[in-house]
């Protein structure tokens, strides 16, 4: 009964998306044993969807003639509404050409500079020179001064994941795939690895390290429309804060994509208004240019997300049994551009819409989109609060974000934090001991056994956990959306509080034997309602508006106040977060104006 | 306007191999247009939580899905239940190991492929970050993502006759993978190299040509044509010997 299967490696990474894999080679290639654990094949991995491109400044193509990494590092900055850590945006900009060109080494093929003269969407014409050609080029997104976005057609995230994994492979590194870590095995100073469950047998494995990595990816599942891969359920996050000891960063900064396809919810990239697409409303007029004259429909997401969702307000959106929406129209690019360049966003309107964009209007509003918040850590990718733990990626909050990322920032930042991290973890682990107890070690999986045999027996009760979720689901739409307001934000923690309640009270309806799905759903919820219940806490107590954090009742940033970060810590046997906050630091850049969006003109003001 | 649709799907626990594999049938409502990953989940929600199986991006990009449906491997997320009329028989993908149900180990048979083929670029050149990235052509650039899209869906596999008798068989989707590292000029591996590669019954030669793969492929990869393409260039390699 007690004799759980034990596997002991030197470190141990949770996850197979881009950002553990490219830590995992880090480590490994320092002669370090590592084990890599993913709910699903490594290549099935969330950051394999993402579409658009990674953000480098490599300069070479017309539109990103004269792009540095200072000017990468403003847009970083300006983009996170300055709450983003300074000292890590600057080491990201450094890193990231490097990475990029690494990525090439191993295989991605990242679409090339042709020498020509092109005329874009908008009838401005450009010429890419001789001397630049063949070198890797760029797209343009939001919220950036150049045209920055490294891409390979619209296959970005799947060719990067594809090389990174190519590597894991050719190196020999030990993945086992179908395995959720459900819990943090720990002394109370210093993280000795998970408790896991397999996801083809059910049974309780025991995982122990001298350092693992937290590397599971975002939360977005934990809205009912959500553009994420449905395993995107913040398990990772919620194992760390459940030690008590780990804090999560900025839970309220959520970022909503301005193009999530109606009614299904799949991501039409960035790419596509970058390349020229833009938004129309009922009576098909171009209204972007209303708000925002400079930067159109490529603002950063934040803002494009809000003044949508305010031309929707006035009765400018389109009808539909689904909500009002409004079209994105990348008709004018053409056959040849879309069947090429965005085939990927054809194949999704042909398979999930019935439609083809070449020559019809798509339907979209903002939906839930990226994980700003999350397992809080130094620039060196260490946990706070415990030892021989790390975090990389959506899963993190290193930081580089703030409150709000700029599209292309977070491929880049899977690979730059894999291999800077991954470098400080084998540094970490070369010079650590694994000293654990096992009886102690033992506690923590029968902790788990004992949880599972309750949901089993069903003595705590019968609540269903599929009713349950889609409640937790529905209310983060309702009042934790785009615009967020006091009495809304407390509705949503009062709701949250009793599903919590009510989570502790699920009872299986299936035997729950072996890798039974309703088990593995039972297991994850508890944990997810917590960090909507530290989503919701946060967002109500910030009194001021950040990014994609928009108070109707506070709509200015402000400074003097909340220019921190938000920490949250869970404490057994509670059913709300402990919040606590540290300052958020300034090292190159004082905040100022971001040049669009809202509340930047009046806290421009402030400034001057 | 909903009707009732009725589906009659695979049950098999190999971990209780007592209970022998039987169809399942249950009958839900349907509204104007569902997925079947929309009515698999309506399914394990409101009927049978111990429905085994497998979705990921729910939007055709990640391959989990993949699963014989009337008949035909497809990805079930982007399949439409209005394409069929009457009853939809759900049947896991032959080939690959079960794990449950609907759900099978595609990542493992896909991870020896790899290894098999030895699918990463074989380069003698060391990384300097400092320097910039070597040119090359866009085309080129072009050529190796169109064989880079497999998704690693399974379909191909499971449709060929060939790799439902021979165990050891790579398929077109192993087949493609090599056509992808012969085109990409970083790759420094000879034809030599490729030859002992896929160069035998395993590989471009245990295919009968009957071209069940290309149709079934999700992505539209040119399967036939990446076929021919390695085939030729492993004839030419092998006379030349
Ligand atoms: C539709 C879409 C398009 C996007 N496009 C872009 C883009 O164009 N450019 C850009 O920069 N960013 C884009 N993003 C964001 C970007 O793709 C992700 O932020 C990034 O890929 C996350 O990588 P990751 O390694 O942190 O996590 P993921 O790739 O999500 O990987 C998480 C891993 O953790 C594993 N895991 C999770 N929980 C557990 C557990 N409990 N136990 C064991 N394993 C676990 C999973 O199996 C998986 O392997 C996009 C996001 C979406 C939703
Ligand atoms: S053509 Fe070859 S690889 Fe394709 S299905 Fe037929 S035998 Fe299999
Ligand atoms: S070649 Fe096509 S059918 Fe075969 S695994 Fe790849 S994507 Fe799937
Ligand atoms: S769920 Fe990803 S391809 Fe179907």
């Amino acid at each position: 009964m007690s004799n759980y299967t034990t596997v002991i490696t030197d470190v141990l990474v949770v996850g197979a998306g881009l950002s553990g894999e490219r830590a995992a080679i880090e480590a490994a290639s320092q002669g370090l044993d590592v084990i890599i654990l993913s709910l699903v094949p490594p290549r099935r991995s969330h950051s394999t969807a993402a579409q658009g491109g990674c953000q480098a400044s490599l300069g070479n193509c017309a539109m990103g003639k004269g792009d540095s990494t200072d000017v990468h590092f403003s847009d970083t900055v300006k983009g996170s509404d300055w709450g983003c850590d300074q000292e890590v945006a600057r080491i990201f900009v450094e890193t990231v050409p490097k990475a990029i060109r690494q990525m090439a080494m191993w295989g991605v093929p990242w679409n090339r500079v042709v020498a020509g003269k092109k005329v874009l969407p908008d009838g401005r014409e450009i010429e890419d020179t001789k001397d630049k050609e063949g070198l890797i080029t760029a797209r343009d997104f939001g919220g950036t001064a150049k045209w920055r976005t490294c891409y390979t057609s619209d296959g970005a995230g799947h060719t990067m994941q594809y090389a990174v994994d190519s590597i894991v492979i050719k190196m020999g590194i030990t993945v086992h795939d179908r395995t959720e870590a459900i819990s943090i095995i720990h002394d109370g100073e210093t993280c000795l690895g998970v408790v896991a469950r397999c996801l083809k047998t059910g049974e309780l494995r025991i995982y122990l390290a001298k350092s693992t990595i937290i590397a599971t990816g975002g939360y977005g599942r934990l809205y009912g429309a959500s553009t994420n891969a449905i395993i995107n359920e913040g398990a990772g996050m919620s194992i760390a804060l459940d030690t008590g000891l780990v804090p999560l960063g900025n839970m309220e900064a959520v970022q909503f994509h301005p193009t999530g396809m109606v009614p299904v919810w799949i991501l039409i990239t960035e790419g596509a208004r970058g390349d020229g697409g833009y938004l129309l409303d009922k009576n098909m007029h171009r209204f972007m240019p209303d708000y925002e004259p400079k930067k159109k429909e490529l603002a950063s997401r934040d803002v494009v997300s809000r003044r949508m969702i305010q031309h929707i307000r006035k009765g400018l959106g389109v009808d539909s049994p689904y909500g009002p929406h409004l079209w994105l129209d990348i008709r004018h690019l053409g056959a040849k551009h879309i069947n090429i360049n965005l085939r990927e966003i054809a194949n999704i309107c042909k398979n999930f819409n019935g439609i083809d964009p070449v020559d019809s209007l798509i339907p979209v509003r903002p939906t839930q989109h990226y994980s700003m918040g999350g397992v809080r850590t130094n620039k060196d990718g260490y946990a706070y609060g415990l030892k021989g733990l790390f975090s990389v990626g959506e899963s993190s909050c290193w930081d580089l974000h703030g409150f709000n990322r700029l599209g292309g920032n977070s491929l880049a930042e899977t690979i730059v934090s894999g291999w800077v991290v991954g470098k400080k973890v084998a540094e970490y682990t070369l010079g650590a001991e694994l000293n654990y107890q096992y009886s102690l070690v033992q506690d923590f999986a029968k902790k788990q056994q004992e949880r599972i045999a309750g949901l089993i027996s069903g003595k705590q009760g019968k609540e269903n956990v599929f009713a349950i979720r889609k409640e937790m689901e529905q209310t983060l739409m309702d009042y934790v959306g785009i615009f967020r307001n006091g009495p809304d934000l407390q509705t949503a923690v009062d709701r949250l509080r009793e599903l919590h309640q009510r989570a502790g009270r699920i009872g299986l309806k299936t035997n729950g034997k072996w890798a039974s799905p309703e088990l593995t759903a039972a297991l994850r919820l508890p944990g997810m309602v917590r960090l909507a219940l530290c989503i919701s806490y946060g967002a109500l107590t910030r009194t001021e508006s950040r990014g994609s954090h928009a108070r109707e009742d506070y709509p200015k940033r402000d400074d003097a106040n909340w220019l921190k970060r938000t920490l949250a810590y869970w404490k057994e046997g509670s059913d709300l977060p402990q919040l606590q906050y540290e300052p958020v630091k300034i090292t190159e850049l004082p905040p100022g104006d971001r040049g669009y969006g809202e509340s930047s003109a009046s806290s421009a003001e402030g400034k001057k | 306007m909903s009707i009732q649709r009725k589906f009659s799907i695979f049950r098999y626990n190999p971990n209780t191999p007592d209970v022998k594999p039987f169809m399942q049938e249950y009958v839900i409502e349907e509204p104007q247009s569902m997925t079947i990953f929309t009515a698999l989940n309506k399914i394990r929600e409101e009927q049978d939580p111990s429905l085994m199986f497998d979705f990921v991006c729910r939007a055709a990009i990640c391959g989990s899905c993949a699963m014989v449906i009337n008949g035909k491997p497809r990805l079930a997320c982007k399949t439409l239940t209005t394409d069929f009329s009457g009853t939809i028989t759900l049947m896991p993908l032959p080939v690959f190991k079960l794990v449950g149900d609907l759900s099978v180990d595609t990542g493992a048979w896909f991870r020896h492929l790899s290894l098999k083929t030895k699918a990463w670029v074989h380069t003698d050149k060391e990384f300097d970050p400092n320097a910039a990235e070597e040119r090359m052509d866009n085309e080129t650039a072009l050529l190796i993502y169109e064989a880079e899209r497999c998704i690693e869906c399974g379909c191909c596999i499971a449709g060929c006759v060939t790799a439902n008798i021979r165990e050891d068989f790579l398929g077109a989707a192993g087949i493609n993978r090599v056509a992808r590292f012969m085109v990409d000029p970083r790759d420094e591996r000879s034809g030599n190299e490729y030859f002992e590669v896929i160069g035998s019954d395993e590989g471009a030669f245990g295919c009968m040509g009957l071209m069940a793969c290309d149709d079934n492929c999700p992505m539209q990869l040119p399967l036939q044509l990446q076929l021919s393409f390695v085939r030729r260039k492993m004839l030419a390699f092998g006379l030349s010997k």
